[in-house]
């Protein structure tokens, strides 16, 4: 019950950017690889990297254990392809926290911007904490 | 735009371990099967990134590269990867495939075996044609 608190204070918090972080061409071509991409362009889960670093952080500052956290879902919403060189930084906000089943679960809101301070994609992700999928 | 044909896409642990270490996630539950079945997974699970991943792919194949404006998907069933040597297969289909403007909606289904693993996956790309 401590753990439904301390996330619940952190709604609508914006925790600290990650990165910046180049993407590179060894990178995309592992990642690729990794997801069976075939395309010459930049595989359009690629931000994951990026938005998993912010993650981290996030699960770290409020005390949550990766191993019970379960992925409910993601949306991904791009402004334009990501490109070699592209040096990203990502700012995540939790923007709900709900009570399920015994588990939390956490919508939280990325975005991603370029050097410019563009933004590049949007990502929507729902972390469950807790209860087994 | 291609010929909508299912992709196929066969999973092992090996793979899972690739793509830990191509995405940075390493969540005990994709490697390990002493913590996924702590934590009340029938065993070890592929990341729910690594089948979105595959639907990237099949969407760049279906399409020729089209420019990729949304895609996303709820991880609804776990997708259980044995430690042999056949893996898994998971399929992913184009169920509906809606022009609108300079848009093309894609709606799919996900399969691992019998099991829908994914609620409403559905990708918006530039209509390029």
């Amino acid at each position: 019950m401590t753990v439904v608190v301390s996330v619940a204070s952190v709604v609508e918090r914006e925790f600290p950017p990650v990165g910046p972080y180049v993407v590179s061409a060894a990178k995309v071509a592992e990642f690729a690889a990794a997801t069976r991409y075939a395309g010459s362009g930049v595989p359009p889960t690629f931000p994951i990297i990026l938005l998993n670093d912010a993650m981290l952080a996030f699960l770290a500052e409020v005390g949550l254990d990766l191993s019970r956290i379960v992925h409910g879902e993601q949306r991904f919403s791009y402004t334009r392809p990501l490109a070699l060189g592209d040096e990203l930084t990502a700012s995540l906000r939790v923007a709900s926290v709900r009570s399920l089943g015994g588990a939390d679960v956490i919508g939280t809101v990325s975005t991603l911007t370029d050097a410019s301070g563009a933004v590049v994609c949007e990502a929507k992700a729902t972390l469950v904490h807790g209860g087994a999928a | 735009m291609n010929e909508f044909k299912a992709q196929r896409f066969t999973l092992t642990r090996a793979d899972l371990v690739r793509y830990a270490g191509a995405s940075g996630d390493f969540n005990p539950i994709h490697w390990s099967e002493r913590t996924a079945v702590a934590v009340g997974l029938p065993g070890v699970i592929a990341h729910g990134m690594l089948t979105l991943g595959l639907v990237g792919a099949a969407v760049d194949t279906w399409t020729g590269g089209a420019e990729v404006l949304e895609m996303g998907a709820r991880f609804t069933a776990p997708v259980v990867v044995p430690d042999d040597e056949e893996g898994v297969e998971v399929t992913v289909a184009a169920t509906k495939v809606t022009r609108e403007n300079d848009t093309v909606t894609i709606a799919m289904e996900v399969r691992c075996g019998e099991t829908k693993v994914l609620g409403m996956p559905k990708a918006v790309v530039r209509d390029g044609a």
